[in-house]
């Protein structure tokens, strides 16, 4: 019996002391490596899977277009649209929302920016190739078609 | 008289610290900046007026409908990416040696039509597995895995760094003169407007 009471003397807590640092190291990883979403998304977006990816490295010179059916699409229908930053736009004012971004780069950087297409994967490809002709005259030639990885498989 | 030692509560820190920190979890986005890069030609009207006749043997057509069925070089193709993949990277490194097939790398293109009824899923497959010829080709000539080839494709210190640059000339083929051995030469069509 002595043996078991001697056992039940043991401290059986956890430290709390330190959760506090731990979850405010935490909190401040969060903080630092992501970024606020800034724009809501209203279409659709699954994006397809692909393994030959590049990584571009330089956040600040990437402008998103997001195309694909919209959320609510018993209101705007099932056609595929255009959204920039939080608006839906029609293909020929992809010119304007170009000049637009690239006027937010410093002026050395300008023809450096690459557009990021995050398209949902049912998209036709007829759109998508409107915006190509359009960032075409807009000298928006860098082009991204954002995936996710897939795992090869050897 | 007692001192009473000023003391601020500690003990409801870590609850808040945890508020916040579901609150920048739930707030942000980790942004994906990873993708299939190309390279849009300049616009139409900038292209001087092709007058350049491509030998039918140097083109490497592949075309998708509207139903995302594939044609490889006018025939049905129900084989895997992989194959296609392996496919294009005989047709590029050919040499004249079957002469049905590409004269030399710098001759070779490989075209790529769509429709505008293909999905973009397919779209994406068929770039994936196009791309994959050239960027094997690539790391294979300079050594170095594709993966780590690809890397250094999109370095921003590519310029720069010579050691860097030194691999990627190598993988491309750059001769003295500066032209390029193996072009990436991936022509993506305007769509048809047609379905079927």
């Amino acid at each position: 019996m002595s043996k078991f009471k001697k056992k039940a003397d043991v401290k059986q807590e956890i430290p709390t002391s330190s959760m506090p640092d731990v979850v405010f190291m935490l909190l401040f990883f969060f903080m630092v490596t992501t970024e606020l979403r800034e724009t809501s998304i209203n279409v659709k977006q699954r994006i397809p899977e692909a393994a030959q990816l590049r990584k571009l490295a330089k956040k600040s010179l990437i402008a998103y277009l997001y195309m694909g059916e919209p959320q609510k699409s018993e209101d705007l229908g099932k056609e595929a649209k255009i959204q920039a930053n939080d608006a839906f736009i029609e293909p020929k004012d992809v010119i304007q929302w170009v000049n637009n971004e690239k006027a937010k780069l410093d002026e050395f950087e300008r023809d450096q920016i690459t557009i990021s297409f995050k398209v949902d994967e049912e998209t036709k490809r007829g759109l998508i190739a409107d915006v190509e002709t359009e960032l075409r005259k807009a000298n928006a030639r860098k082009l991204m078609y954002s995936t996710k990885i897939k795992m090869e498989k050897e | 008289m007692a001192r009473t030692t000023p003391e601020i509560p500690n003990a409801s820190m870590a609850d808040i610290a945890f508020l916040l920190l579901t609150f920048f979890l739930v707030t942000t986005t980790m942004p994906n900046t990873r993708g299939l890069y190309i390279q849009l030609p300049p616009p139409p009207e900038a292209q001087p007026p092709e007058d350049v006749q491509i030998k039918e043997k140097n083109l490497f057509k592949v075309q998708v409908n509207s139903f995302d069925n594939v044609l490889v070089e006018g025939e049905p193709w129900m084989g895997s990416e992989r194959e296609l993949t392996d496919r294009i990277k005989e047709f590029i490194l050919n040499y004249g040696r079957d002469p049905l097939s590409s004269d030399s790398p710098k001759d070779a293109i490989v075209s790529y039509k769509t429709d505008r009824g293909t999905s973009y899923k397919k779209f994406i497959q068929m770039l994936d597995a196009m791309q994959a010829a050239y960027y094997e080709i690539y790391a294979e000539r300079a050594g170095v895995t594709t993966e780590r080839w690809r890397e250094i494709a999109s370095d921003p210190d590519l310029e720069i760094n010579p050691q860097l640059k030194e691999i990627y000339n190598k993988g491309r083929g750059v001769r003295p003169d500066g032209t390029i051995e193996i072009p990436l030469a991936l022509s993506i069509a305007e769509p048809t407007k047609v379905g079927g």
